[in-house]
C-alpha cells in the first residue's frame, strides 16, 4: 500500500514538469507584449526597460528555470497587470469564493444525486427508474451557460424570489451553487445507481435477505454501504473539477472567484498569473486523481488483494 | 466478386443488426437520432433555411421584438436571432462531427497498435498518453487559443508559421483551432480504452485461430481486432460529443473561440447576457438551442450502449 502510494506520488513529477513547460512555451508564444495596448504601442525604450525588469529579455531557458525555482519556493511571482499585486495574494484573494462555490455544488450533487441513484437503483426498470433516468441525462446535457440565465431569468427576474448575481449573503450562493452542481448530480445519479444495482444482485445481499430482515434495512444497512465506495472515491475529483470547472458560473453570477480571474487575466496576457493558475488547477486535478486510486485500496479490502496478486 | 457475394442473402441475426433492432427499440435514442439528421439539414441549408444573412443588422432595430420580420426578434445590432441561431448549428455541428472523427481515428489506431504489439511499444506509448491524461484537457485549450489567436490587443505575430495559422482560423470563423484543440486532447482517452480493449483481445482464441492460420498482423488487426473494438468505442465518442460541444461553446462564450460575427451559440449567449433584465430571450434560445443538441447525443450515445451491451441496463 504504502509503495503504490510513493510510487504514485512519484509519477506525478514527470506530469507536473511537462504541464509546466508547455504552459510556459505556450505562454511565451503569445503575441504581443502584456504591457502594451492595442492602441497605445509602447515606445521602444519603455518596452525595453519593462522587459529587462520583468526578466523577459533573457533566454527561455533561463526564464524558465528562474521562474520554476520561485514556483519551488511558493513564490508564484508579480502580476504584469496590477503592478502592486503578486500572484500569491490574487490567487489568496480568489480562490475562497471558488472554494466556497465548489463545496456547495458538491453539496446539490451530493444531495440530489445519490437519492436519485439508489431510487432508481431499487425500483428498478420501472417508471420511477425511467424518470429518474431521463432526469440524469437531461441534467448532464444542460450547461451551465443554459441552466444560469434560465435560473436568474424564472427565480430572480419572474419571481424576485433571489439575487440576480454578485456574491456574498447566502440568498446569492443559491442560483451559482444549483447550476455548478446540477451536472455533477447527474453524474452521481448515474455512478448511484449503477454500483447499487451491482451491489443489490450479490451473494451478501441474498443472506441478508434470507435472514428475514426488512427490505428498507436490506438496503440501508447492506447494500447501500457497499453501494456508496465507488461514490466517495469521485467526491475528491469532483470537487476539484468543479472549484477548477467553475468559470462560467462565477462569469454569468459575477462572482470574484479564480475562475473569473483566470478568464480575465487569459485576455489580458498576464503570463504569471495564467501560469500560476494553470499551476494549480493542474496539481488540483491531478492530486485529486491519486486520491481516487488511493481512497480505493484504503476503503475496499478486496482492491488490496487484486494489487498485491 | 466472388459466387457467394453474389448469391440472394438470407437474413443472418449478426450482432450489428441485433444491435440496430435494439437500437430501434430505444425510443429517446430514436428521437434524437431524428432530430440530429433534422439539424444536420438545417445546418447544409442554413443560406436557404434563414430568413437573413447572420450579420446583416439594422442598428436602428436592435432589441425589436418578435415579428414577422424577426420571428424571434433582434439582438443588440439589430440582427435576426432565428437566423444567427440557424447559423449557429454549423459551429455546433461541425466541431461535434470533426471532433468525433478525429478522437475516434487517432484513438483507434494508437489504441490499437499499442494494445495489439504490446512490449515495449505499448509501454512506451502509453507513458505518453498518461502523461497527456493527466493535463487538463481545457485548460490546454485555452493556452492553446490564446496563442494562436490573433486580435488579442497588442503586437503583431512574428512567427510567420503562427501567424498564418492564425489567419487561416480568422477565416473559418475562429472554428479551426477549436476543432484543433479537442483533437489533440480529446483523443487521449478513447486511445486509453481501445488499448485496454485490444490488450485484453490479444490472447483470445479467435485472435490466436487467425494467428495459427497465418494471417498477417495487418489482416488480424482489420479484420478481427478493430471490429471487436470499434463498438464500445463508438458508443465512448458519441457520449463525448456534448463536451466537445459545451467545449466550443465555453470557448466562445468567454470570447476566445468563434470570433465575431460568427454566430457561435456560446458567443450568443454572452451577447445575449449582457441585457439579461431587459431581454432574457435573447440568452435564453440560445442556451436552449445547445441544450437540445447535447441532450440529443448524450441520448444517443445511451442508447448506443443498451444496444450494445445488454448487460449494462
Amino acid at each position: 500500500m504504502v509503495t503504490i502510494a510513493i510510487r504514485r506520488i512519484l509519477a506525478l513529477f514527470p506530469v507536473l514538469f511537462v504541464i509546466s513547460i508547455v504552459t510556459f512555451l505556450l505562454m511565451h508564444s503569445v503575441p504581443g507584449s502584456p504591457f502594451a495596448t492595442e492602441d497605445k504601442p509602447l515606445p521602444p525604450q519603455i518596452k525595453a526597460n519593462l522587459d529587462a525588469y520583468y526578466g523577459l529579455d533573457r533566454p527561455l531557458v533561463t526564464q524558465y528555470l528562474s521562474y520554476m525555482g520561485n514556483v519551488l519556493r511558493g513564490d508564484l511571482g508579480p502580476s504584469y497587470l496590477q503592478r502592486n499585486r503578486t500572484v500569491n495574494d490574487i490567487i489568496r484573494q480568489h480562490l475562497p469564493p471558488s472554494a466556497v462555490l465548489g463545496m456547495l455544488a458538491l453539496g446539490v450533487a451530493l444531495a440530489l444525486g445519490v437519492p436519485i441513484g439508489v431510487l432508481s437503483a431499487v425500483k428498478q426498470n420501472t417508471a420511477l427508474d425511467y424518470l429518474g433516468m431521463f432526469v440524469a441525462i437531461a441534467g448532464v446535457s444542460v450547461p451551465a451557460m443554459t441552466l444560469g440565465p434560465l435560473l436568474i431569468w424564472g427565480f430572480a427576474l419572474e419571481l424576485g424570489w433571489l439575487p440576480v448575481a454578485r456574491w456574498g449573503t447566502w440568498q446569492q450562493a443559491v442560483l451559482p451553487s444549483i447550476t455548478l452542481g446540477l451536472g455533477s448530480a447527474a453524474i452521481l445519479a448515474r455512478l448511484t445507481r449503477a454500483s447499487m444495482l451491482q451491489t443489490i444482485h450479490q451473494d451478501f445481499i441474498r443472506t441478508a435477505r434470507s435472514k428475514g430482515l426488512s427490505e428498507q434495512r436490506v438496503i440501508t444497512k447492506h447494500a447501500l454501504r457497499n453501494a456508496l465506495v465507488p461514490v466517495i472515491t469521485v467526491i475528491g475529483p469532483l470537487f476539484a473539477a468543479l472549484v477548477t470547472g467553475s468559470m462560467v458560473v462565477e462569469q454569468i453570477f459575477a462572482i470574484p472567484g479564480l475562475g473569473r480571474y483566470f478568464v480575465d487575466s487569459v485576455a489580458s496576457r498576464d503570463y504569471p498569473v495564467i501560469m500560476g493558475t494553470t499551476l494549480l488547477y493542474a496539481v488540483v486535478l491531478v492530486l485529486s486523481n491519486l486520491v481516487v486510486d488511493l481512497s480505493y485500496n484504503l476503503i475496499d479490502p478486496r482492491m488490496r488483494l487484486e494489487d498485491s496478486a | 466478386m466472388t459466387a457467394a457475394d453474389r448469391a440472394p442473402r438470407t437474413r443472418i441475426d449478426t450482432p450489428g443488426r441485433r444491435a440496430l433492432r435494439q437500437l430501434l427499440k430505444n425510443k429517446p435514442a430514436v428521437i434524437s437520432a431524428w432530430l440530429l439528421i433534422a439539424l444536420v439539414l438545417v445546418a447544409i441549408f442554413a443560406p436557404q433555411l434563414a430568413p437573413q444573412h447572420y450579420a446583416a443588422g439594422e442598428l436602428s432595430a436592435n432589441f425589436a421584438k418578435p415579428s414577422a420580420r424577426f420571428p424571434l426578434g433582434a439582438d443588440f445590432l439589430g440582427r435576426d436571432l432565428l437566423s444567427r441561431l440557424v447559423y449557429g448549428t454549423r459551429i455546433s455541428l461541425s466541431v461535434a462531427v470533426l471532433g468525433a472523427f478525429f478522437a475516434f481515428a487517432i484513438g483507434l489506431v494508437y489504441g490499437v497498435v499499442s494494445g495489439y504489439f504490446g512490449g515495449r511499444l505499448d509501454n512506451a506509448m502509453m507513458r505518453v498518453v498518461d502523461i497527456l491524461y493527466a493535463f487538463p484537457g481545457l485548460l490546454f485549450i485555452i493556452l492553446l487559443m490564446v496563442a494562436f489567436k490573433t486580435g488579442f490587443g497588442g503586437g503583431t505575430i512574428e512567427n510567420p508559421v503562427i501567424r498564418e495559422i492564425g489567419r487561416f482560423d480568422a477565416k473559418l470563423g475562429g472554428v479551426f483551432l477549436i476543432i484543433v484543440g479537442i483533437s489533440l486532447t480529446s483523443w487521449v482517452g478513447m486511445a486509453r480504452l481501445t488499448r485496454g480493449m485490444a490488450l485484453s483481445l490479444r490472447h483470445s482464441e479467435f485472435i490466436t485461430a487467425a494467428k495459427a492460420l497465418g494471417a498477417s498482423d495487418r489482416r488480424v488487426i482489420g479484420r478481427h481486432l478493430v471490429p471487436a473494438v470499434v463498438g464500445p468505442l463508438l458508443v465512448q465518442v458519441t457520449l463525448s460529443i456534448p463536451s466537445f460541444i459545451a467545449t466550443e461553446a465555453f470557448l466562445s462564450f468567454i470570447g476566445i473561440g468563434a470570433t465575431p460575427p460568427t454566430p457561435s451559440w456560446g458567443t450568443m449567449i454572452a451577447e445575449g447576457f449582457s441585457s439579461m433584465r431587459s431581454h432574457p430571450h435573447l440568452a435564453i434560445y440560445p442556451g436552449l438551442a445547445l441544450a437540445l443538441v447535447m441532450l440529443a447525443f448524450n441520448f444517443l450515445g445511451d442508447g448506443l450502449r443498451d444496444a450494445l451491451d445488454p448487460h449494462s441496463r
